[in-house]
């Protein structure tokens, strides 16, 4: 039942970066790609109607994770307390730049609430890329499941890092790198003209940078966190989830280059999927490692609620899901196509 | 340690306060507008769709300032009440998950539809938009109040042996008795508070002699709404509310009462003041043998004062519960009386034309958010020192190792940034009203 809910949330939060990492990364290239009023409504039209249903994606799955593993949610958010308050600033900043950019007019009014909304896309993503550089790097735990890490320290990978140190500003950069060129993928989808083409060329050049992420960050990994391996070595089917990685790796780079754009985005999708299952699969059953004393670590095991209420909660989960997947299918097909300028909405 | 624990109370009661000023508004008026759009439907009348369209605009900004507050809210149950959340997580996980999975992917995916989709949808898809999305916020509310109906009045649990809690019956959790009640009593607030706002903006219209078809529509339809629930509000809804706390928390009456000595036929104060170091009530006005009966039924039954419970189960502040009972149930008598008589002109065909009536509903909305307000504090003080009735005290519940200084600077990063928000909304609710309704569809 543990194992099951490990799954469901896992899932949940692939939904939420695969999803919610688009508009991130159209944040990330919003002032560059898009450079005149007409070109930045566009990218505003291309994610408004879906940019809120996305981030719920994270809201549901705390919620999830809350409800399955309360001593996981506890000490986690307790433990990155001051990086997860400034996340929580930027998500209200980027939310306020997108809507509130719809109601006011005026050049000064816009370029303000542009650069609101990527900048804190950016930095978003730099924290979310932080954030798992510390569960796979592991966090101080003490004997009582708490830990309280402060921003940074001496930029070391140690038992005393802080939330910052060079691995984990590295799993930032690589996944400010990752949804931006994810990003610019879909908006080569939703665009046409010269914002699209511009988006094309953000994601050739960033390709570049996550290749070379991906390979040199791999063995970096592995030596920060052996244990990572000892799953792939016990069950052999773990292998098809970098040959997703690999395999979404290509498409992106031949799919671009062949000027589709659709497939490129799945493409990216099924890298972004292809990452986080691997590292979750990598610590499963550990969920959050201790870089004190492995006998710390918190495990599904010992974070998990009772068995009951893991039980009922399957039956609302799938009732809920089912309903969820049929709104986003519903709502994805009715703001199916390219936007303009001038198409209605935001 | 003593002064971290202030610093995450404050910073949770800040933060939630905010949040609690816009999901109001949007329950409340979630329900008229879709009282627009069937009145559009059923009169076949586009005015009504007009109105809806612009009350639709307001909805939208003050969504998007329920959202953008909602999500540190979600949050600070893991940082700032960690032991907390170790404790209760294996219940009210349950709830704030259901409340992700069925309410706010709902509300999210139908909002864009109906704020923008109308020509594409048709008359009776928008309408299905409309009410799609009261639905998201009305079950939003529910979830959020049977989490803290829960915390009030704890069912359905077992405990483990490490101490934390485990559901023991899902349908007990949800169908808390007072989760209803307190969920019926808080709807119904928000409903308040939403007619009171459709009122004052027609009745602002009216005065500047703008937009007088519409603002005849919005006055009508608040004052009408409001007039239902306010009495609703003070019978059956508040009263019930009034004796579960009286069964379920007795301790918290006599505190919100500020009745100090247990007492028969005791009599239930309208004004006064606590003074709680000689423990007596200075300059009270009375109304003699009502508290026994609104509690108990029977003029003569015995009330339990705070001398009947040990010092350290009393709410910890006791002027401040006092108070903001007594400003909610005074504003709550307010309403009916203020919306008795604009009921009375409206039916008598006179309320558009008498100045100082549309004058009291244009400066009357800020009060039902105070009374909402005061309505919270009294919940959630009246619930101290415990944070999860009769099985954690507050001072069990924070989380270890976070100092008062890094929470401090938390607090002040969200009141700076609440502040700017607050500012930016103001004003473009403002624009809005500047603008007033138009005609087109967007
Ligand atoms: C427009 C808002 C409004 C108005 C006019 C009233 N209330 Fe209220 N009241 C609320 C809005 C509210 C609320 C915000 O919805 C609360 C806070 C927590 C809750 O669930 O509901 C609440 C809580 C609340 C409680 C506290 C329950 C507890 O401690 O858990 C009591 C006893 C009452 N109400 C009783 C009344 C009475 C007798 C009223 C007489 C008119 C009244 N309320 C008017
Ligand atoms: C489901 C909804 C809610 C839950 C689960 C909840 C829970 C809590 C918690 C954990 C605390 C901190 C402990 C404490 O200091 O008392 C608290 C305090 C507080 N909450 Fe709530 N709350 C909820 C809704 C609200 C709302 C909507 C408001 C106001 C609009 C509110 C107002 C307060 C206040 C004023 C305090 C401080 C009380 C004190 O320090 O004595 N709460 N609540
Ligand atoms: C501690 C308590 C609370 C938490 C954790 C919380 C959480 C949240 C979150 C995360 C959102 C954003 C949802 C989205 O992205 O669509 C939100 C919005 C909302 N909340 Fe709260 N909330 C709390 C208190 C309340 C209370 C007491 C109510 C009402 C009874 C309420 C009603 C709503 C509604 C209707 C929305 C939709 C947005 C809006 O109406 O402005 N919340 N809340």
């Amino acid at each position: 039942m543990e194992t099951l809910w490990f799954i469901l949330v896992a899932i949940m939060l692939v939904m939420y970066v695969v999803l919610d990492g688009f508009d991130l990364g159209a944040g990330i290239i919003h002032l560059w790609a898009a450079r005149t009023e007409g070109e930045r409504r566009t990218v505003i039209k291309a994610i408004g109607p879906v940019w809120d249903g996305n981030e719920v994606w994270l809201l549901a799955a705390g919620g999830t994770l809350y409800f399955a593993f309360p001593m996981l949610y506890a000490s986690s958010f307790s433990g990155f307390y001051l990086p997860l308050m400034m996340v929580l600033w930027l998500l209200m900043l980027r939310g306020l730049g997108i809507e509130f950019r719809a109601h006011l007019e005026g050049p000064v009014w816009h370029s303000f609430f542009d650069g609101i909304f990527s900048v804190s896309s950016g930095l978003l993503a730099i924290f979310f890329g932080a954030a798992l550089g510390n569960v796979i790097r592991g966090v101080p735990l003490q004997a009582d499941g708490y830990f309280f890490e402060p921003l940074w320290t001496n930029f070391l990978v140690g038992p005393n890092a802080g939330v910052l140190d060079w691995y984990t500003v590295l799993m930032g950069v690589f996944a400010f790198l990752a949804l931006a060129s994810h990003g610019a993928l879909y908006v080569a989808t939703k665009t046409e003209g010269e914002i699209n083409s511009r988006a094309r060329r953000t994601a050739a050049w960033t390709w570049w940078g996550i290749a070379f992420l991906t390979v040199t960050s791999l063995p970096i990994t592995l030596n920060i966190r052996p244990e990572l391996y000892d799953n792939y070595r016990a069950h052999w089917f773990g292998w098809l989830i970098p040959l997703m990685v690999f395999a979404g790796l290509v498409g992106m780079f031949y799919f671009r280059s062949l000027g589709n754009d659709k497939a490129a985005f799945v493409s990216s999708s099924a890298y972004l999927a292809g990452m986080l299952g691997g590292a979750a699969f990598g610590l499963y059953p550990t969920v959050l490692p201790a870089s004190t004393d492995p006998r710390f670590n918190l495990t599904i095991h010992n974070t998990a609620s009772g068995h009951y209420g893991l039980s009922v909660g399957l039956v609302w989960w799938i009732i809920g899901m089912v309903l969820t997947t049929g709104y986003f299918v519903y709502l994805y097909r009715l703001f199916r196509g390219k936007v303009t300028a001038s198409t209605e909405g935001y | 340690m003593e002064s971290a624990l202030l610093v995450h109370r404050l910073h949770f009661a800040f933060t939630v306060t905010f949040h609690y000023l816009f999901p109001q508004l949007t329950m409340g008026l979630g329900l008229l507008i879709v009282i627009l759009k069937s009145l559009a439907l059923w009169k076949n009348d586009d005015r009504y769709n007009v109105a809806a369209r612009f009350w639709a605009r307001i909805f939208a900004i003050n969504f998007a300032l329920g959202v953008v507050t909602g999500i540190p809210m979600e949050f600070q149950f893991g940082t700032s009440w960690a032991r907390f959340s170790r404790f209760a997580g294996g219940v009210i996980g349950q709830t704030l998950a259901m409340e992700g999975v069925f309410a706010f992917f709902l509300e999210s995916s139908f909002l864009g539809l109906f704020l923008y989709g109308e020509k594409r949808l048709g008359r009776w898809g928008h309408w299905w938009t409309a009410f799609l999305v009261f639905l998201g916020s009305w079950i939003s509310g529910f979830f959020i109040v049977a989490t803290d109906a829960w915390m009030q009045h704890p069912v359905a649990y077992t405990q483990a042996a490490d101490g934390s809690l485990a559901l023991s019956s899902f349908w007990g959790l949800i169908l808390n008795p007072w989760a209803w009640w307190q969920y019926a009593h808080n709807m119904s607030g928000a409903v308040i508070t939403a007619a009171f706002v459709m009122a004052a903006v027609g009745a602002f219209y009216l005065l500047e002699r703008k937009h007088s078809d519409l603002a005849k529509i919005f006055i009508r339809l608040g004052v009408v709404t409001g007039f239902i629930f306010s009495v609703l509000q003070l019978f059956p809804l508040g009263d019930q509310q009034g004796r579960l706390v009286a069964h379920q928390q007795p301790v918290t009456l006599a505190a919100m009462e500020a009745l100090f000595k247990t007492d028969t036929a005791a009599p239930l104060v309208i004004i006064g003041q606590p003074d709680t170091v000689l423990q007596k009530m200075d300059n009270p006005i009375v109304i003699p043998k009502m508290l026994s009966f609104l509690t108990y039924r029977r003029w003569e039954a015995e009330v339990k004062g705070l001398d009947a419970f040990p010092r350290d189960q009393w709410p910890d502040n006791l002027p401040l519960l006092y108070y903001s009972y007594h400003i909610m149930v005074g504003l709550g008598t307010l309403f009916i009386a203020a919306l008795l008589v604009a009921v009375f002109l409206l039916w008598r065909g006179k309320l558009f034309e008498s100045k100082w009536m549309l004058w009291v509903l244009l400066l009357s909305f800020p009060f039902p958010y105070i009374a909402n307000t005061a309505g919270w504090i009294t919940a959630e003080v009246g619930r101290q020192p415990w944070l999860v009735f009769g099985l954690l005290r507050t001072e069990h519940g924070a989380s270890p190792g976070i100092s008062a200084g890094n929470g401090l600077f938390t607090l002040l990063g969200f009141m700076g940034m609440y502040l700017v928000m607050g500012i930016l909304f103001l004003f473009l609710i403002r624009r809005e009203l500047e603008h007033g309704p138009d005609i087109q569809v967007r």
